[in-house]
């Protein structure tokens, strides 16, 4: 049975897996604290009443929407080296689905009433397109994986429905996160949020962060698990990641252009607030700053010819990356929207240690989810290694 | 055959499991008789009466709906007069005795049911459910 | 399944319905079947849906309010709107400020009114507060936000609020452009400055909640709570489609403002300057 892969393994991986239950435990404790409580243990206030969690939601759908980075040019232009990655691209995808809906479901504020979304069903609300694009896309992701693992793994090509499912989860990754920008994008009162860019801007970094992340992976899975999906892979994946980040980049430099040239001061001040500082409270400046920076590095390391071959270096520019697209979408993007207020009041928000704890236990769920499927992953490909 | 002593444990174990809510009845003295309810004072009844103008008639206290119909399906009653009163504004109830109710829990029901603890949670606490009206519908002060 | 050199005729000629010269047998192969049934299928789709008749008739009313900040501002310090709204719906008083929930207050000019910013204001209102509430849209983008329909747009003009269905997603949060709506971020009852009214229900911890238009004061024929507490009546209640209203004979008479008006929103919350 697949699913036995992923419990059996050596001392550091049943190491590692522990470690990230005790995180998730934690989490749950930090959980049923606010449940008890409520929300007032976060640091979310009257005004900012979105934060850390819709933040991170956020940043995952990015990345779940990024496996399309994968299959679509492994699928429509049958490009090898990716071969035996899509099936990793597919896999953290449902991890990084079923993470977004934690981060969902421990920010509602009546989360025993959280069906009601589905009983109700609100077309124009941007949620409820929200809600069964990205439950269509873990089914659907879900049953790709397994069943193209579990065909691997018995040596028979996948069943002839998986294709036309899986040329379905490309428009279908697009549409995940463009809803999701959606969300942010049609609402009149927040201005920094009200732009046509909003969405290519979010598919732009999650194109770079969620092949960086994937990046990542596949050297720490040639470390220690002596997994390696290949040069061709990991360069491919490098020049994606490059492009992207420059298209990201790119857009950050129009948003600036077009809120400060146009002079429009409601629309300046959310970059202001985060860039500068307004009326002296500055909490993102150093945040927004450092992430700039580490892309503009991120990028310098990937696309300098004499870097190319550098496995160090290349980790390097992804993780730079990644944590400069984590912090402009999970920290500056939902409190940059948020502030200055209606009232054009500035209000601070910074995150509790509860807020933290829970989110880290469900990181902690996502990456464990990532590694027992990777761990499947891995099985059947030394099984039929062995087998050749 | 030495896994007969496992299998007799075993098995005991599963009867004294299964038949937990028997024996631990009859140990704990838990009484098999329905709860009993205590029926509004007359003047809280009186006091409604006088609120919704039925001073005109009725000796006996009554209700929105006939005893054995509030017992098999209060909720269902007081789920229909939520969605009416919230969602459509429709706040008269016409009851079965002729008069116009104000759909209302707090002052139509708990007007008269006014102690909750010797009246609702009664019944409740027995069946082991916890409804959460209270969380937001104020029941009267005594 | 194509009879042999008939070419594609219509269901009519291929003997649908009997008439002379037509053959004994119909047939009609898969394709044209699977074009009727799908045609079929359109047509179901074309009709209206079937809607659940309304229990009470659509209102011939659009309720309003004319807000005078002068007038107001001739109490100095006069808070007894605030205080009425919050005692009549047990809203709680909550100590600390990033929490507190709040259906109506007064807010100062320049933020109320952030499109009218001048330096030079006139004096009677630069920063003097003036009373700010949910100004009940025509066109609210908090009720086209909300997942569940905890909130919606009643034919009287009023958006209201379902506390029974809000699953505190905090979404119209967000949406709203005035900041009008607050959320229970823990249980209002450890906050209530006196022991709360059972007139009126409390909410639970979790959900969203807003002014409402006093629609339970409404219903049995009284002014809302800020209107009818208001010394000076600075706060004017009425109805939009009544010619004849005080809200109308204002809004002939001054003029009037409403809140970022450009945003679309059509708040029913005129302000007269």
């Amino acid at each position: 049975m697949l699913l036995q892969k992923a419990l059996t393994g050596t001392r550091g991986y049943w190491f590692w897996v522990t470690a990230l239950v005790a995180l998730v435990g934690l989490g749950v404790a930090a959980w049923l604290a606010q449940l008890q409580t409520g929300l007032a243990v976060t640091g979310l206030s009257r005004d900012v009443s979105w934060g850390l969690y819709i933040a991170q939601f956020t940043f995952l759908v990015g990345v779940a929407a990024s496996a399309v980075m994968v299959v679509l040019p492994y699928y429509l232009h049958d490009c090898q080296a990716f071969a035996r990655v899509t099936i990793l691209g597919e896999f953290l995808a449902v991890a990084a689905v079923v993470a977004c809906g934690l981060f969902i479901l421990v920010d509602m504020g009546q989360p025993s009433r959280v069906l009601n979304v589905v009983l109700y069903p609100s077309p124009r609300s941007l949620m409820f397109w929200d809600m069964l694009s990205l439950a269509g896309y873990l089914a659907m992701n879900l049953a790709i994986g397994w069943t193209t693992l579990s065909a691997e793994r018995h040596e028979v090509a996948p069943p002839s429905w998986t294709r036309p499912l899986i040329l379905l989860s490309i428009p279908w990754a697009i549409s995940i996160h463009t809803v999701t920008a959606f969300l942010y994008a049609g609402l009149p009162g927040r201005s920094f949020w009200m732009t046509a860019l909003l969405a290519p801007r979010f598919l732009a970094s999650a194109f770079a962060a969620g092949p960086a992340l994937l990046i990542l992976l596949a050297l720490l899975l040639r470390r220690v698990a002596a997994f390696d999906i290949g040069r061709a892979a990991t360069g491919r994946l490098a020049v994606i990641v490059a492009y992207a980040t420059v298209a990201t980049l790119f857009f950050l430099l129009m948003e600036t252009f077009t809120t400060f040239y146009s002079g429009i001061p409601e629309h300046a001040q959310h970059l202001r607030y985060l860039f500068t500082g307004l009326d002296g409270h500055a909490p993102f400046a150093p945040w927004m700053w450092t992430s700039v920076v580490l892309a503009f590095a991120g990028l310098v390391l990937l696309v300098v010819p004499s870097f190319a071959g550098n496995d160090r270096l290349l980790g390097l520019a992804a993780a730079a990356i990644l944590i400069a697209l984590w912090i402009d979408k999970g920290l500056g993007l939902i409190v940059g929207g948020l502030v200055p207020t209606p009232f054009e009041q500035i209000v601070d928000y910074s995150p509790t240690a509860v807020e933290i704890l829970i989110s880290t236990g469900i990181w902690a769920t996502g990456a464990l989810l990532v590694t027992g499927f990777f761990k499947m992953v891995i099985a059947v490909r030394r099984e039929t290694a062995r087998a050749l | 055959m030495n896994d007969r002593p496992v299998i007799i444990v075993g098995l005991s174990l599963f009867l004294v499991v299964a038949t937990f809510p028997v024996w631990y009845n009859v140990t704990a003295g838990t009484s098999p008789r329905a709860p009993d309810l205590q029926r509004p004072s007359p003047t809280a009844v009186a006091l409604v009466r006088q609120r919704e103008g039925t001073a005109d008639g009725l000796l006996a206290p009554s209700c929105v709906a006939p005893r054995d119909q509030m017992r098999a399906s209060h909720m269902t009653l007081l789920a229909r007069w939520r969605d009416d009163v919230v969602r459509n504004a429709d706040r008269g109830y016409l009851a079965y005795d002729g008069h116009r109710y104000d759909k209302n829990l707090s002052a139509t029901c708990l007007g008269c049911h006014d102690d909750k603890a010797k009246f609702c949670d009664r019944c409740h606490d027995y069946a082991g459910v916890k409804p959460r009206c209270t969380d937001c519908h104020v029941a009267p002060s005594k | 399944m194509r009879r042999s050199g008939a070419g594609r005729r219509g269901p009519r000629e291929r003997g649908a319905w009997r008439g002379a010269g037509a053959p004994a047998i119909q047939t009609i192969d898969r394709r044209q079947f699977i074009g009727l049934a799908g045609l079929s299928a359109l047509g179901l789709w074309t009709q209206p849906p079937a809607r659940a008749s309304s229990v009470q008739a659509p209102s011939a009313r659009r309720w309003a309010m004319v807000v005078d900040p002068k007038k107001c501002l001739e109490i100095d310090g006069c808070t007894r709107c605030l205080a009425a709204c919050h005692r009549a719906h047990n809203v709680p008083s909550v100590a600390d400020q990033r929490h507190e929930v709040k259906w109506i207050w007064k807010e100062r000019f320049e933020r109320a009114f952030p499109s009218e910013q001048n330096v030079y204001t006139e004096d009677s209102l630069k920063g003097k507060p003036v009373p700010v509430l949910c100004n009940h849209c025509d066109n609210p983008p908090c009720v086209r936000v909300c997942p569940t329909g905890a909130t919606w747009k009643r034919d009287d003009g009023i958006v209201m609020m379902d506390w029974h269905r809000c699953i505190g997603c905090r979404y119209c949060m967000s949406a709203c452009p005035y900041g009008s709506r607050s959320f229970n971020w823990d249980d209002p009852r450890r906050h209530m400055a006196v022991p709360p009214s059972n007139d009126y229900p409390t909410r639970t911890k979790g959900v969203v909640e807003k002014c409402t238009f006093c629609e339970e004061r409404l219903a049995r024929g009284l002014a809302p709570a800020c209107v009818e507490a208001c010394p000076d009546g600075a706060l004017v209640f009425g109805d939009l489609r009544d010619p004849k209203s005080r809200v109308r004979e204002i809004l002939r008479a001054r003029h009037t403002i409403r809140r970022r008006p450009e945003l679309g929103t059509q708040p029913v919350v005129y302000y007269v300057i």
